[in-house]
């Protein structure tokens, strides 16, 4: 902590206009999720009276139940936990195995691996979606969860291949070489040695992995024909422009989207910062 | 030396899981689509082999070059937008809001910036669907209770503003992410160089220009690359604003090829769209890379 260099003393009226400015610009990036609120809790008569800017008088959940029901929200949330959750865990997994062999391991061509690994990742969707369609529909498994599972477990992990294999290229070599001086094999160096001691970084890549296939739109999309299959963002993207007419039930539906989405943020804040700046500067 | 050797290459078991998967379901159907696009092909059926014929096609269709010209946009508004107002507020935020009112208000500040980032953008798109939408939305409504009806719009429907309309949309979606990663990267730099420029008499501008920029350059080449490439591929809000309309006015490369493969039942065609956009997107990310490592050897910086 620096200490104030006292020029807030000496520039008081500086001070309440970059303040000022800033409110007003965070304001006005808050209106979205503002209005999202009062309008979900409003009739469609008072909706109608009031319009989309006045606070509800009281707190009706009438649209948000309807819609919940209408859509069986539930479902589609289970359907997006079960997805995240899985994936997650999976893309965890397989970045440790690929990072324990490219960083510990220092595997030949590792450099290559890893650009190659990143350029998968990089790659649109879109130049792998209708291969990916084709196969699932061949193999039996089109509409349902398991293609959307197991390709994002590939795609993210190409990202947690390469971030983790920075982190455990600098993983302390002596514990290694303790472990081995114990008789540990490689399995046991990893599952007992390597996996504990980078927990840390593996909570930050599971965060992420939840949260980034949590908002997944395009394959989910594709491979998600029937609803009942159907993720949240998938779901409420479909009826968009379809159901959505009138404007309490969009709002309703907003807020069901955006619930989740906050729920996550206040959660994993604090591990969201620091993923984000370690992917960053690797 | 053999005897290393080998102790390294049984590390080489740990991969094969990880190479068997990328190669089933991320290489062979990226050359699977590399081979569509050389034929024509409805989907169901045999695919008949027509060479560069989507290719040559493609340079005629006007759609196409309208969704190229859309891509840049999107870029302009996911990346190079955000990162421009991006650096001035992380450092406001850091170096004035953190350092003369307090850490909290720098962080819950950030914090608002960054909250449309962890939306699923569809789900932005439907909140500003809404907000949007030309009679029942709050933005018109507010218009025209103010006495404003000459500025409503029908913001998403109408061919001469769409585009307009979504890229504001993309900025405010995209504007927390350079705040953060700028923010921290701030963290690393030595507060007694921006109090030997403060000393030295530098104004605000003077040592956001000669002390913020340049020491978090590896964060602003980061933040560029991958807020590029994001803008490159972006499908989802196009889907849920626009659907590429009205008259293929917001339509991107990524929906583009999307139609052709499940809507037109043009795999083909739809094939060719997204291997020149694949192409687009490994060359930019190979010459950033390249730029950033030789930026990053001539100032000597190393990103830790």
């Amino acid at each position: 902590m620096r200490r104030s260099t006292g020029r807030v003393g000496r520039r008081p009226a500086a001070r309440f206009v970059v303040l000022g400015l800033l409110i007003v610009a965070a304001a006005a990036f808050f209106v979205p999720f503002f209005l999202v609120g009062i309008n979900a809790f409003k009739s469609p008569a008072e909706y109608a009276v009031s319009g989309p800017l006045g606070l509800p008088g009281q707190l009706q959940i009438d649209s948000i139940i309807d819609f919940w029901q209408r859509t069986s929200f539930d479902q589609k949330l289970w359907n997006s936990l079960v997805i995240s959750t899985t994936v997650a865990v999976g893309a965890v997994a397989l970045s440790l195995l690929n990072a324990f062999a490219l960083g510990i391991g220092r595997v030949r061509g590792r450099n290559w691996l890893l650009v190659i690994f990143l350029m998968g990742n990089l790659l649109p969707q879109e130049a792998l979606a209708y291969p990916l369609y084709y196969l699932a529909r061949a193999v039996g498994v089109y509409d349902t969860a398991i293609p959307v599972i197991v390709i994002f477990i590939v795609i993210h992990s190409a990202f947690g291949t390469y971030l983790l294999t920075s982190v455990l290229a600098h993983f302390p070599s002596e514990i290694l070489e303790a472990a081995r001086v114990d008789g540990a094999g490689k399995w046991r160096q990893l599952v007992q040695v390597v996996t504990p001691i980078s927990l840390p970084t593996l909570m930050v890549l599971f965060v992420f992995f939840f949260i980034w296939t949590w908002n997944e739109f395009f394959l989910p999309l594709i491979f998600l024909a029937s609803s009942s299959n159907q993720t949240v963002p998938v779901a409420l993207g479909v009826l968009q422009g379809q159901h959505l007419t009138d404007a309490t039930t969009s709002s309703a539906a907003s807020l069901l989207g955006v619930l989740p989405a906050i729920i996550f943020f206040l959660i994993f804040q604090r591990t969201l910062v620091r993923g984000i700046t370690a992917g960053a500067v690797k | 030396m053999h005897k290393r050797r080998s102790v390294k290459e049984n590390y080489a078991v740990f991969l094969i899981p990880g190479i068997v998967l990328f190669a089933a379901l991320i290489v062979m159907p990226f050359i699977a689509n590399i081979a569509f696009s050389f034929t024509r092909w409805t989907g169901v059926g045999e695919p008949s082999w027509i060479g560069l014929e989507n290719y040559i096609r493609l340079l005629d269709d006007d759609v196409f070059w309208m969704s190229f010209r859309n891509i840049l946009a999107m870029i302009f508004s996911m990346a190079v937008v955000p990162t421009v107002i991006g650096l001035v507020l992380a450092a406001v935020l850091f170096d004035y809001v953190g350092r003369h009112v307090g850490q909290r208000s720098a962080s819950a500040f950030r914090a608002i910036f960054y909250l449309p980032q962890v939306l699923p953008i569809a789900i932005a798109g439907i909140v500003w669907g809404w907000i949007l939408h030309p009679t029942t939305g709050a933005l018109n409504t507010a218009l025209r209770g103010v006495g404003l009806d000459d500025l409503a719009r029908n913001w998403l429907g109408d061919s001469s503003i769409a585009l307009i309309s979504v890229m504001f949309v993309m900025i405010w979606f995209q504007l927390g992410y350079p705040v953060v990663i700028f923010m921290a990267g701030l963290q690393r730099v030595d507060p007694s160089i921006y109090e030997a420029a403060e000393l030295d008499g530098a104004n605000w501008f003077q040592r956001f220009r000669h002390v913020t920029v340049p020491q978090i350059r590896p964060e602003i080449y980061v933040v560029v690359l991958t807020s590029t490439i994001y803008a490159l591929k972006v499908f989802g809000p196009i889907y849920v604003l626009t659907r590429g309309g009205p008259a293929n006015s917001t339509n991107v490369p990524s929906y583009f090829a999307y139609q052709n493969f499940f809507e037109r039942a043009n795999v083909g065609y739809g094939a060719s769209i997204s291997t020149i956009l694949a192409v687009i997107v490994i060359v930019f990310a190979i010459v950033f890379l390249y730029a950033q490592r030789r930026s990053e050897a001539k100032s000597g910086l190393v990103s830790s």
